[in-house]
């Protein structure tokens, strides 16, 4: 049984189609990520799940009952439902009133929320900005009002709009050591919108991308990470190999691609003439200096042709007959001594390359 | 100029010497202006909120219409009230023309577009943003309207010192509808206008600088009100 359900909805600013027939299902205590570009409608898309706005076209169930489109019941679901903001918005009043004042709309006992409200400060390391007017808060200190304002709550759902979009890498992990706190321990159910696929990774169990208005593909972290369903989705997901080529052979369920005169061993059922991208992610290529025995199928020699360092890890650009991007850690670039004009050999298993149909508009 | 010097000087002897007559005067006056001021707040600020938060066809002609007011002559709703109190008018039966509640009720009238304009222009400088998160936070419309006003307190209380303000400082109204009875419907400002007359400037000058310090009373307790 699903506790929310998105149904045929389609979304319009001004007579432009934002969100295009959306159809989603989400269980109860799971935690979606919904991934994809700026402008892709998330936002769009979380708003119509809070309520905040009435869909041009289709609707929404909670709990299997559909959600008329006015009137009070709205509110009474949206008390069920925590809306995170992308830009957190504190009221002008103390930390301690922003954090009471969902509690207080609802009418809980005073005493009752003292208590919660001192033990979610605590929580979120704010007990003793209690009496400090929230609008002198910093970004960061402000983003913690705002989460601990809809955690006292204890919603059954919590949506989150890029929980970490503007914070640095220490206040990220924070939000994220919480976020999974949550989802674990209190069984909620979350949606979060983010355009970082590995957050979603690390923290989803399903993840459903969002291209131009329209979800491409839902499936669990590794199906889409693995095998994104068409060009675009990998180039989000960064499979940033992308190579066209048409499938020679096809022997129990292992496949040969003829890529540029090159043959690419891959898993794949794609019969023989059909014309193919194949995708394999930068950090399942390895680099060496001479031909290792190894169970990988795939391996060709090629010539460095730039290398780019990126903290630990270094992008390496190869030719090989066709262009691939490797990545590998900076010290192995440093022990391969790789620099332009460098002969390698690049590895790769039939496993990392994932095929998929070229598709007819491509 | 010398009149100037010596209003201030009476103005202070006045107010030293709690002149009764003054004191009589300037006390009418804050209740009046201060009881029209507190029903047209009491009006106009959820009047504001229901306008602001709701969207119908004619809203931007409203608020055209209402701004306009902000123009309207004291004397024009002086003989609005006039007519519409007078003893062959409709709201004759009441029998208050010439007594204090109608002088409320014109300055009611006088100033209620004035606090209704800047209400709602006040609640417009609270951003969508700040409505969205409060909806989400699960307030219902009439709680997110309170947060609304609460977060626009210093534009708030601004349209309501502005209210009292034309409501204290206007003669208009209250000479037409009150009639200035000494004793009973004499405010400071007409008498001001009955001293001037009369050619007794110092006292008129004294009268004007004690509505003055009365209007800066108000501002201060209002003042306390929008730190909160
Ligand atoms: N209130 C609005 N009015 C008009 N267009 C909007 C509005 N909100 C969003 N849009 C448009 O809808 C599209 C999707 O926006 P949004 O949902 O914010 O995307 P995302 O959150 O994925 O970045 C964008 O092209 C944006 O410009
Ligand atoms: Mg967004």
């Amino acid at each position: 049984m699903s506790l929310i359900k998105v149904a045929g909805l389609t979304h319009s600013y001004n007579e432009r189609e934002v969100l295009q027939d959306l159809n989603l299902s989400i269980a109860k205590g799971e935690v979606f990520a919904l991934i994809g570009p700026t402008g892709a409608g998330k936002t769009t898309l979380l708003r119509i799940i809070d309520l905040l706005e009435v869909p041009s076209e289709g609707d929404i169930y909670f709990d299997d009952k559909r959600i008329p489109r006015s009137g009070k019941q709205r509110l009474e679901i949206r008390r069920r439902i925590s809306f995170i903001h992308q830009k957190p918005q504190v009221f002008n009043l103390s930390v301690y009133d922003n954090v009471a004042c969902g509690l207080r709309w609802r009418r809980e006992a005073k005493n009752r929320l003292t208590g919660k409200v001192d033990h979610i400060l605590e929580m979120v390391g704010l007990e003793g900005y209690k009496n400090r007017n929230a609008r002198t808060l910093s970004g960061g200190e402000a983003q913690r009002v705002a989460l601990a304002r809809s955690l006292v709550l204890e919603p059954e759902v919590l949506l989150l709009d890029e929980p970490t979009a503007n914070l640095d890498p220490v206040s990220t992990a924070k939000i994220e050591q919480l976020i999974s706190y949550i989802a674990r321990q209190h069984n909620t159910t979350i949606i979060m919108a983010t355009h970082d696929m590995s957050q979603g990774q690390q923290l989803a169990d399903r993840i459903g991308v969002l291209l131009d208005g329209k979800l491409i593909q839902i499936g669990n972290t590794n199906d889409v990470f693995y095998s994104p369903q068409n060009k675009e989705v990998a180039h989000f997901v960064g499979m940033e190999n992308i190579i066209e080529g048409v499938i020679t052979a096809n022997k129990e369920g292992i496949a040969t691609a003829n890529i540029n005169g090159n043959a690419i061993q891959a898993v794949s059922s794609y019969p023989v003439g059909k014309e193919v991208f194949a995708c394999i992610r930068p950090e399942d290529i390895t680099l060496a200096l001479s031909k290792t025995q190894s169970s990988a199928r795939n391996s060709f020699q090629a010539k460095v042709t730039q290398v780019t360092h990126l903290g630990p890890l270094s992008r390496v650009e190869i030719n090989c007959g066709f262009r691939l991007v490797a990545l590998v850690t900076k010290i192995s670039a440093e022990e391969l001594n790789l620099q332009v004009g460098r002969d390698v050999y690049a590895t790769f298993k039939a496993t990392g390359v994932h095929i998929m149909e070229k598709e007819i508009n491509q | 100029m010398t009149e100037i010097w010596d209003g201030l000087t009476k103005a202070v002897e006045l107010i030293i010497s709690l002149d009764p007559e003054v004191i009589e005067i300037a006390g009418r006056s804050l209740r009046i202006s201060g009881t029209s001021c507190l029903l047209a707040s009491l009006i106009c600020l959820p009047l504001g909120s229901l306008i602001h938060f709701h969207h119908f066809r004619g809203k931007r002609v409203l608020i055209n219409i209402i701004q306009t007011l902000f123009s309207v002559p004291t004397v024009l709703v002086g003989l609005l009230v006039l007519v519409l109190f007078s003893r062959a008018g409709p709201l004759g039966f009441f029998g208050i023309l010439f007594e204090p509640p109608v002088m409320v009720v014109g300055q009611m009238i006088l100033i209620t577009p004035l606090m209704l304009g800047l209400t709602i222009s006040a609640l417009s400088g609270v951003g969508q943003e700040i409505v969205d998160t409060a909806t989400s936070l699960g307030a219902s419309g009439f709680q997110t309207a309170w947060l609304v006003l609460r977060e626009a307190r210093y534009a708030v209380v601004a349209a309501v010192i502005m209210g009292f303000a034309r409501a204290i400082s206007e003669v208009g109204c209250a000479m037409m509808v009150g009639g200035n009875i000494k004793g009973f419907t004499r405010v400071v400002t007409t008498a001001i206008a009955l001293e001037s007359s009369k050619g007794e400037l110092e006292l008129a000058i004294a009268l004007g600088i004690i509505l003055l310090f009365l209007a800066l009373i108000i501002n201060i307790v209002l003042n306390r009100l929008q730190q909160r």
